[in-house]
């Protein structure tokens, strides 16, 4: 196995049943994701998108194949074992933010870290330091409701990379966001991608959303029909 | 722990929901912890009878006299320990609208049979040496302020004096206490032979008896002794236990434990239904919130864990807020002596708060498991993907 493949899909199918009738949704994908990439994933609705980064993120799972994850078969990981690798190894960033309402910016960011073994301080200073990097230390203490869309975005990426996850899956991230504040978000990504070496998967719709990134796959009824490269 | 400011917040975020929800709680155990005490106080006389007592009354009622020469008839039957007579003396001072418990007794016997009432032998040989001298209760000389060697003018509202006069004088030889606190001591004890002597009706007749047996076992053959004695006399008796009478002198205010559970479990059932629903509509919102948590890595037995504490967190918070008010104002009506010499024993026990805090962690785990379980078997994508 190439030392810099982090993700290889071999074989992958998923369906579901709905009625009486089975959808596909793919038949027989097969990807790498090396370390280091930004790829974009494009297609129209329905083409699966989100269900590829859904089963990228060990939330949804194939029906038949294998995910490895640095060589390991997370597709047949329990439940709660995958819940585990997520937190291990995974950062979402969502098209809606999704963040906790009742909670401050500060306190977002710390969800992930409640799942690691780490006290009161350490979390603290992990939390300071993903919220710098998004330019967001000044409002920490701001609920979301005291947030625009731009910030709780970038609160949204903090709380993704404050366990320093191998790779960061965004779905949509500047899908609900005017184009100033998707390119300053888009920036970001770049800068963790380049400065980070963090390996993102970015599903959008928006071509030019895809150009930050350094590889664009165009997926069509479950088959990736075309490859883009960044100049 | 550190889900617990995560507990917290997500249990504050409708300040409104929270109150209400509180509240019907609060109302539930407010009523647990007052209608609990008033049962324990009913139940204390039950609970605290003596298992070697018995209790002899006339069988027509309690109310009716029996004659004072079965004193020494019933103290020959084989079995008898001690035996003792009373008379129930409608007292009150100064005041006859605030009744008291007052009896005219045979004051050596009296003590053999009630052995657990403690009273210094100073006390006792005044008591015993004083025609007019009365014996006091804690509780009702704490009430009234009395000590010993006060003057204390006794009235009665069945009986009266030769010369018209319902009051008696009589003067405290002591004050007595009992081993156990939860025992009663709030009545007085006079000479039975100063009342006799005085009043104008009901000589040589005596209220009931009282005895104790050599074993507990011969109870019910001691009791059938007596009785038969008696059978076919002007005056038929009927003997039981302490116990037995005591708790057939509660039931005839009505089953009061049955009222009192009854009303507790028309709260509990209806807060089981409130609160229920409010947990349920509060996940039910929380539905894409938990799917997000999921994916970041939260496990499911994690959610479920939160949830169900959320859930008893609830039922702690207006719980023990119902308990707590529940105590005090307890404290607060047993401070009028009306009250105290009615109800004795009206307290918020350690058993009542125990219990209470079962229900409440009942009620939390009750209300919390449907909500918990769904939150852990929530399909993340379809959640996501729905909000």
């Amino acid at each position: 196995m190439n030392d810099q493949v982090l993700f290889e899909l071999k074989g992958i199918s998923k369906s579901f049943v709905k009625g009486k009738q089975e959808i596909s949704i793919f038949k027989n994908l097969n990807m790498s994701i090396n370390k280091g990439d930004f790829l974009a994933i494009m297609g129209p609705s329905g083409s699966g998108k989100t269900t590829l980064l859904n089963m990228l993120g060990g939330v949804d799972q194939p029906t038949k194949g294998d995910l490895l994850f640095g060589g390991d078969n997370i597709s047949r990981y329990s439940e709660s074992k995958l819940a585990q690798w997520r937190a291990d190894h995974v950062g979402f960033i969502f098209q809606f933010y999704n963040l906790m309402p009742m909670l401050t910016a500060a306190r977002n960011v710390e969800l992930p870290l409640l799942l690691k073994n780490l006290n009161r301080s350490q979390r603290k200073k992990s939390i300071e330091t993903a919220l710098k990097l998004v330019g967001l230390e000044e409002r920490a203490k701001h609920i979301p409701a005291e947030l625009s869309g731009g910030q709780q975005q970038r609160v949204a990426i903090a709380r993704a990379i404050v366990s320093d996850p191998d790779i960061l899956l965004c779905d949509e991230p500047t899908g609900d966001l005017d184009r100033k504040t998707a390119v300053e978000i888009l920036e970001i990504l770049q800068l963790l991608n380049s400065e980070f070496n963090k390996t993102l998967v970015m599903v959008t719709h928006d071509p030019e959303a895809a150009k930050y990134a350094s590889q664009t796959l165009h997926l069509d009824k479950g088959e990736f029909v075309e490859q883009e490269l960044a100049v | 722990m550190k889900d617990l400011y995560l507990i917290y917040k997500n249990l504050t975020r409708n300040k409104l929901r929270l109150f209400l929800t509180c509240f019907a709680i609060f109302i539930a155990f407010f009523l647990y912890g007052l209608l609990g005490a008033l049962k324990g106080a009913f139940d204390a006389g039950i609970e605290l009878s003596a298992d070697d007592r018995l209790i002899v009354v006339n069988k027509i009622n309690f109310t009716q006299p029996l004659p004072l020469a079965y004193f020494n008839k019933v103290k020959a039957i084989e079995g008898v320990k001690d035996v003792s007579h009373a008379n129930w003396f409608g007292a009150y001072f100064q005041d006859q609208r605030r009744p008291m418990v007052g009896m005219a007794v045979d004051p050596e016997t009296y003590l053999q049979v009630y052995s657990e009432l403690q009273l210094d032998e100073a006390s006792l040989q005044r008591w015993f040496n004083d025609r007019q001298g009365m014996i006091v209760g804690e509780a009702m000389a704490t009430t009234y302020g009395w000590k010993v060697g006060d003057r204390v003018p006794i009235s009665s509202n069945i009986f009266s004096q030769a010369d018209g006069s319902h009051t008696w004088d009589m003067v405290v030889s002591g004050i007595f206490t009992a081993e156990d606190k939860q025992l009663d001591t709030n009545y007085l004890l006079f000479h039975y032979k100063y009342f006799i002597e005085t009043q104008t009706f009901g000589s040589d007749w005596i209220g009931w008896m009282v005895l104790t047996t050599d074993d507990p076992a011969l109870n019910e053959q001691v009791a059938k002794a007596i009785d038969a004695l008696f059978a076919n006399s002007s005056s038929e008796t009927e003997t039981s236990t302490e116990k037995a009478f005591n708790k057939a002198f509660i039931e005839q205010i009505g089953s009061i434990g049955f009222i009192l559970t009854s009303v507790v479990m028309a709260a509990f059932f209806t807060i089981l239904l409130i609160v229920g629903n409010a947990m349920f509509l509060a996940i039910r919102e929380r539905t894409r919130e938990i799917a997000v948590m999921k994916t970041l890595g939260f496990t499911a037995t994690r959610v479920f864990r939160l949830v169900l504490s959320e859930s008893i967190l609830l039922s702690l918070l207006g719980g023990l807020s119902g308990i707590l008010v529940a105590y005090y104002t307890l404290e607060a009506v047993t401070s009028i002596p009306q009250i105290r010499s009615i109800l004795p024993n009206l307290l918020l026990s350690k058993e009542i708060f125990l219990q209470a805090l079962a229900y409440m962690l009942g009620l939390g785990l009750i209300t919390g498991f449907v909500p918990a379980f769904r939150a852990m078997r929530l399909n993340t994508v379809q959640a996501l993907t729905r909000g």
